[in-house]
């Protein structure tokens, strides 16, 4: 009773002096202004530092060595891409970073698929236990395995006349390895996507006479195509992006990843004093850009396919 | 992940004989899953028993040179005297501590911006995820090169505004070192972060919101009874998450530092004994303290969890 009554008395309370400034056009603006002002902030802290890297990368050398600073290249060059560019190492990284996450994609993709069947379609026992497998490896600490992994990709014997190949400084080391948080990742977020299918279409395929495998790739993949996609992409990120093996079990420049290219950037001075700076931004520029296209294009999957594997994992 | 966490128990049905379909589907499964789980246990189970076993001997990378043996416990003596790997844990959990909150608090304040509706949101949300898709590696090069202390734009822009009196360097100084490495892990990870409390944001019913304001609750009072409790899911899975990752921190410290002693992290000071020094024996047995350090975190939040549902 009582708050009833508070509350229609809240209603019919007058406008307050506040309230009537918020609904004036000029009040509305002033009311607005620091919310305006946090937007910006934001959208700037955002973009800056990728501002900063193209303004470099742009920048000739005398004058990105020169003080004061210029925010803005006066005379614009394309100089450092065309160096960066003309870099035979730095084409071979792009390609070896190309083969290794396409790669990656691939196999998780295939074999993730048909364990997303079995996990999202099937009743079985044990069924939470893979799960739950799953669930702990895609928070897996990489560091944990990395001398495990060094020491396996030097090749050893398994039994009879099997051997465990040597991959150690081949891409094949990186290929392997990644799977570790590709597949695990891929399994989980396309369980989810397999397991909102609606149950009529299967049935109708089986009452059909189809077999589980014609219904898996006659029925069940096609509808789960958008999905493959956002999580064949983020897969790809993730291995293009990924460090810490590619730095431990590549040594021969030739065979070097984006990522460790950008860590052990020279140039072509080959200067090993003076980072070139001009020639490293142009660099990061470009292996960026691609990434940066996809996301954007791909905003809303991403999101969704993010927060598929985060927030429901 | 609650739902996880917490599977409904299945409704006692009559005991009833597995039909021969239920059986062909059981098979079936297990048949589409071997795949799977021999990549898993090659890539992930065998290399992490392997791990534990080279934990107790003096395994190292050119095996020729020294014959491996069992030690026993003796890396494990070694590290737990090493200062340097205290040191590296300390580090790691000060980095961890103070990144994971600033990404927090910056993160919420974002998702709230970007939740309200206002022309220009779309753009917003699209601009939030342009730090998280740049390489770590190379948004920490990009950010040695603004930190730079000779013509480094943080250096020039504060000595302009006079919030700096002279420049600094950021990266070689111990004292701001640590803040350095921070600064960028915080850009490359607040607007993801800030993405998840999004979501999180978006499926609160905003009856109730409309429900407070008819009681004349003030927007702050909204926030700590309704909007807090209800995003309270998606904060500790973001925490999680978050704190797992700043755990195993390497890429921008070893961009940043490379091996410089003061700055090693867990993952550094491993990288560097198995790889560098190819003591693979103890850099297993440091990725074995670290591997308990991390599951100790795991089960801090997990209980954290349980109690909070009850």
């Amino acid at each position: 009773m009582s708050t009833a009554a508070e509350s229609a008395r809240t209603v019919s309370r007058p406008v307050s002096r506040a309230v009537r400034m918020r609904r004036s056009p000029i009040g509305r603006f002033v009311w607005k202004l620091p919310f305006w002002i946090l937007v910006g902030l934001i959208f700037i802290y955002a973009l800056f530092p990728f501002y900063w890297a193209l303004r470099s990368a742009f920048t000739p050398d005398p004058a990105l060595f020169d003080t004061p600073i210029q925010y803005i290249p006066h005379h614009p060059t394309l100089q450092h891409f065309r160096d960066v560019l003309g870099s035979s190492l730095f084409r071979r990284a792009l390609l070896n970073s190309t083969i290794v996450a396409g790669s990656v994609t691939l196999i998780s993709l295939v074999v993730g698929s048909v364990a997303a069947y079995a996990l999202g379609r099937f009743r079985f026992r044990g069924k939470s236990s893979v799960l739950y497998l799953m669930l702990s490896m895609t928070i897996f600490p990489q560091i944990a395995i990395l001398g495990a992994l060094y020491t396996m990709f030097t090749g050893f014997h398994i039994v009879g006349p099997i051997d465990f190949p040597k991959l150690y400084d081949t891409e094949w080391a990186l290929i392997f390895s990644y799977l570790i948080f590709t597949l695990p990742f891929t399994i989980w977020v396309l369980t989810g996507f397999m397991r909102a299918l609606p149950a009529d279409l299967e049935e109708a395929a089986y009452v059909d006479g189809a077999t589980p495998l014609q219904v898996f790739y006659k029925v069940l993949l096609p509808l789960i195509a958008p999905g493959l996609v956002t999580t064949g992409l983020l897969a790809f990120i993730a291995a293009w992006n990924e460090f810490l093996f590619a730095v431990s079990f590549i040594q021969t420049p030739g065979h070097y990843t984006v990522p460790v290219a950008i860590f052990s950037f020279t140039g072509t001075s080959g200067n090993a004093f003076q980072t070139p700076w001009g020639q490293l931004m142009a660099a990061t520029v470009v292996v960026t850009i691609p990434l940066i296209v996809i996301t954007l294009l791909l905003q809303k999957r991403i999101l969704a396919g993010l927060t598929a594997g985060a927030v429901k994992g | 992940m609650s739902s996880v966490a917490t599977p409904a128990p299945a409704p006692r049905r009559p005991r009833r004989r597995r039909t021969k379909l239920q059986r062909r589907q059981t098979r079936l499964a297990w048949l589409l899953l071997i795949p799977s789980l021999a990549v898993v246990a090659l890539v992930a189970i065998y290399p992490l028993g392997k791990t534990v076993y080279q934990s107790f001997t003096n395994q190292q990378f050119l095996a020729g040179i020294t014959p491996t043996k069992w030690i026993g416990l003796d890396n494990y003596h070694q590290i737990w005297h090493d200062p340097a790997w205290k040191h590296a844990v300390i580090l790691t959990l000060k980095f961890t501590v103070i990144t994971v909150s600033f990404e927090f608090v910056l993160g919420l304040i974002i998702a709230l911006v970007v939740n309200s509706s206002f022309k220009g949101r779309g753009v917003m949300r699209a601009v939030m995820l342009v730090p998280w898709a740049i390489p770590t590696v190379v948004a920490a090069q990009i950010w040695k090169w603004m930190l730079d202390d000779t013509f480094g734009v943080v250096n020039d822009f504060g000595v302009r505004v006079h919030v700096l009196s002279h420049s600094q360097a950021w990266i070689s100084n111990p004292s701001t070192s640590l803040g350095a490495v921070c600064a960028v892990d915080i850009w490359k990870t607040t607007p993801f972060v800030a993405l998840l409390l999004l979501a999180g944001l978006q499926v609160i019913p905003s009856d109730l919101y409309e429900a407070a304001d008819v009681d004349g609750a003030s927007k702050l009072q909204q926030f700590w009874r309704i909007t807090l409790p209800l995003l309270k899911p998606a904060i500790l899975v973001t925490l999680i998450f978050r704190t797992l990752d700043a755990l195993r921190v390497f890429d921008i410290f070893a961009v940043f530092f490379g091996n410089r002693l003061d700055t090693q992290t867990m993952a550094i000071y491993i990288q560097s004994a198995t790889v560098g020094d190819g003591n693979v024996g103890l850099g297993a047995a440091a990725s074995v303290f670290m591997f308990l350090i991390i599951s100790l975190f795991v089960v801090i939040y997990v209980t954290f969890m349980r109690v909070n549902e009850e």
